[in-house]
């Protein structure tokens, strides 16, 4: 026990879908990402708690996991910050023990379980109000005294019962009367068998349960309506994210533009002009533009994941996963990959098989990513007739190409590498489908400020600095006066991609192309400012009328163009990715195989495009 | 595991209610074995088959007490029902 001076500490622990983050939310106001298939919390969340006597308490949020016995990584965490044995972790102080007053008699063993630690423990019996709605009654009181713990009922969402646990808890933590830890072996069979016993005498009436759930299930499960309904929802995601973005990316790009045209008319031309113009608004502006299709992408999925319907999806997947030797579990961070790789990556920690989630790590970055989009949707703009091919407009088309060139790379590569280097048994696939909810707006926002925010953060943060040290690197040193050609070539930057470009030559790449691969390494839409930058400073007069579109289409062939297309749609991923692989994978071998194997596809890729492309045209 | 007389879960019709008669934990590794009691599994308890996935049948789901839990064949056959008359269990 802490002195009463000292911030308590309290964990919410419970199984995945007990709606333990939505109540960790409404207790301490924090913001985070609130999932519903099993496994979403993958990272510490904390945040203060004011318990009703006036102190704070530290609430931590750990990951939803069955029992104390973890499978994945993830549900090792809460095993060990449970047991006290959480590095640089404070031994806890109380647990919150939450339990979904649907699905008693699955929770309540888990309850059972974390009662033997001696850990003093309250029982929040959350979503008492679809018990309630499915006509389900629970004598509270009854189970208190059964279990002698504290048992609080509570409505995560509409927050009820919010106080009457934060009294609870104070009333534990003031008591200081250690439960005493029992130190038999406990045995999953004889908990389960118990609280099944528990949960039936408490129950006092039975209610017909989640009716809803599986009425939807019918049809999102349906041999035939089913498959095509998840192929419906993805195309229409993607539809969504180009069609809905539209005039929104017009409006930041003309924004762009016209703080561009300012700066030009009200500046000197120095060097401080160019860098403002060229550097930070023609590099962060390029990346900028992009906002609204990230965060539509990122709305789909959130609200994917917080209904339920993720896990129907890997459900319905799991065969085709199986037969390149994954999961249908995979399938989550793989679509999350869509949007961001690193998000995917962390993901892919509730996945139980240590292979398994290797696999998956490493063939995450080859779903488009959404900072790919910038490099597609430019090239694309120079280079594709905006013509239509029967109901079809022939950009799209090449667009969607571009994703599923991915997707297939993507299975390709897990079939070769559970073939070799990931080589193990086959895994198995047993997953909670949990009921299906309606999103809270509430939720779904605060997914959609922290994404907002990162992006921000990045175009602000390494895309920023990323874009100047170019700037700066294609600005210096300046060339002597009777030096009549481009002032580039002279620079610094110049030299660079000149001395790249004999590596990239044989796959039709130009300098200026080699020269943008480098801080393209950064964050990938940087490749799309570096251009711009480049391609700036290039141009003989000061006149930013020209886009980068138009001069894309000056300087680039055809082939050269698909060439850089299939480039990026291997393209070794951004620095972030490399160190969320690394992390993930606890060394730098794994992030070295990813970026090797990603930077030889990619080669082979656009080599082949450019010389077929060549040949044909 | 030669039990071929024994009644499977791919065998039920999708809404069949059965009673889990036996579980071969042997042919499980210890942690599989032990999430599947975790997620409710257990001799004694009911299920009901739910669906098969679409595109050959394979994973299933299954409802076991208040829990729908997916599953592959392969994992659904070391899991033996039997018709609820014969249930064994008196909940």
């Amino acid at each position: 026990m802490n002195a009463p001076l000292a911030t308590p500490v309290v964990a919410l622990v419970g199984n995945p879908n007990a709606g333990k983050t939505s109540l960790f939310n409404a207790l301490t106001g924090s913001r985070q990402k609130v999932g519903n298939y099993p496994g979403v919390t993958v990272e510490r969340k904390s945040g203060k708690l004011a318990l009703p006597d006036g102190r704070l308490a530290e609430l931590i949020d750990l990951p939803g996991t069955y029992s104390l016995s973890p499978r994945s990584p993830d549900e090792a965490v809460t095993r060990d910050a449970v047991l006290g044995h959480l590095q640089g972790e404070k031994r806890l102080d109380a647990i919150v023990a939450v339990v979904d007053a649907t699905n008693l008699r699955n929770h309540l063993r888990f309850v059972l379980e974390l009662r033997r630690l001696g850990t003093p423990l309250v029982v929040a019996l959350n979503m008492i109000d679809l018990a309630e709605r499915d006509g389900t009654v629970i004598d509270v009181a009854r189970l208190s005294t059964i279990l002698k713990l504290p048992v609080i009922p509570t409505v995560a969402v509409r927050r009820r019962g919010l106080t009457e646990l934060g009294e609870s808890v104070a009333a534990t933590l003031r008591a200081q009367t250690p439960l005493l830890p029992e130190t038999t072996e406990s045995d999953v069979k004889l908990l389960q068998r118990e609280a099944r016993v528990i949960a039936q005498t408490v129950t006092t009436a039975q209610g017909e349960h989640r009716k809803w759930s599986q009425r939807l299930d019918g049809i999102a499960l349906h041999p035939l309506f089913g498959p095509l309904l998840l192929a419906g929802l993805l195309f229409f995601m993607f539809q969504g994210v180009f069609a809905w973005a539209q005039a929104p990316m017009e409006w930041l790009a003309a924004l762009v533009t016209q703080g561009q045209a300012a700066l030009t008319s009200s500046m000197p031309a120095n060097a401080l002009r160019s860098l403002l113009v060229d550097g930070v608004l023609g590099g962060v502006g390029a990346v900028v533009v992009f906002l609204p299709q990230i965060l539509i992408l990122f709305f789909f999925i959130l609200l994917l994941e917080q209904s339920g319907y993720m896990v129907r999806a890997a459900f319905m997947m799991d065969r085709l996963m199986a037969r390149v030797g994954l999961n249908g579990r995979a399938f989550i961070p793989l679509i999350s990959s869509f949007a961001c790789a690193i998000p995917g990556i962390m993901a892919a920690r509730t996945i139980d098989a240590p292979r398994d989630r290797l696999t998956t790590i490493l063939i995450a970055p080859l779903m488009t990513c959404s900072a790919r989009l910038p490099v597609y949707a430019v090239v694309i703009g120079a280079f594709i007739p905006s013509r239509y091919v029967g109901p079809f407009n022939l950009q799209g088309l090449v667009l969607f190409g571009l994703y599923g060139a991915g997707v297939l790379g993507a299975l390709v590569a897990a079939w070769a590498l559970r073939r070799t280097v990931t080589k193990g048994p086959s895994p198995s696939f047993l997953m909670e489908m949990p009921k299906y909810q309606w999103p809270a707006p509430r939720d779904i926002g605060i997914g959609l400020y922290q994404r907002a925010k990162a992006f921000l953060f990045r175009a602000g943060g390494i895309i920023l600095i990323s874009t100047v040290a170019l700037w700066a690197l294609a600005t210096w040193p300046k060339p002597p006066a009777d030096w009549n050609r481009p002032a580039l070539e002279y620079s610094a930057a110049g030299r660079i991609g000149a001395a790249l470009e004999p590596i990239f030559r044989p796959i039709g790449f130009n300098k200026e192309i080699a020269l943008a691969l480098v801080p393209g390494m950064a964050a990938r839409e940087v490749a799309v400012s570096a251009l711009g930058t480049v391609y700036a400073l290039q141009g003989t007069d000061a006149d930013h009328s020209d886009g980068l579109v138009a001069k894309l289409r000056t300087s680039w062939t055809l082939p050269t163009a698909l060439a850089f297309l299939a480039w990026f749609v291997f393209a070794p991923q951004c620095i972030s990715t490399l160190a969320v692989t690394r992390r993930e994978t606890g060394g730098w071998a794994w992030p070295a195989f990813m970026f090797g194997y990603l930077f030889a596809a990619a080669y082979v890729a656009a080599g082949v495009t450019y010389w077929t492309a060549r040949a044909l045209l | 595991m030669p039990r071929l007389t024994n009644l499977l879960i791919e065998h039920l019709a999708r809404g069949q209610v059965m009673t889990i008669t036996a579980i071969d934990r042997d042919g499980l590794d210890p942690k599989t074995a032990e999430r599947l009691h975790e997620l409710g599994f257990d001799e004694g308890v009911d299920i009901e088959l739910l669906h098969r996935a679409p595109l050959g049948g394979d994973p299933l789901a299954v409802k076991v007490g208040n829990m729908t839990v997916a599953l592959r064949k392969a994992m659904a056959r070391l899991i033996e029902v039997a018709p609820l008359t014969t249930s064994i269990a008196a909940e």
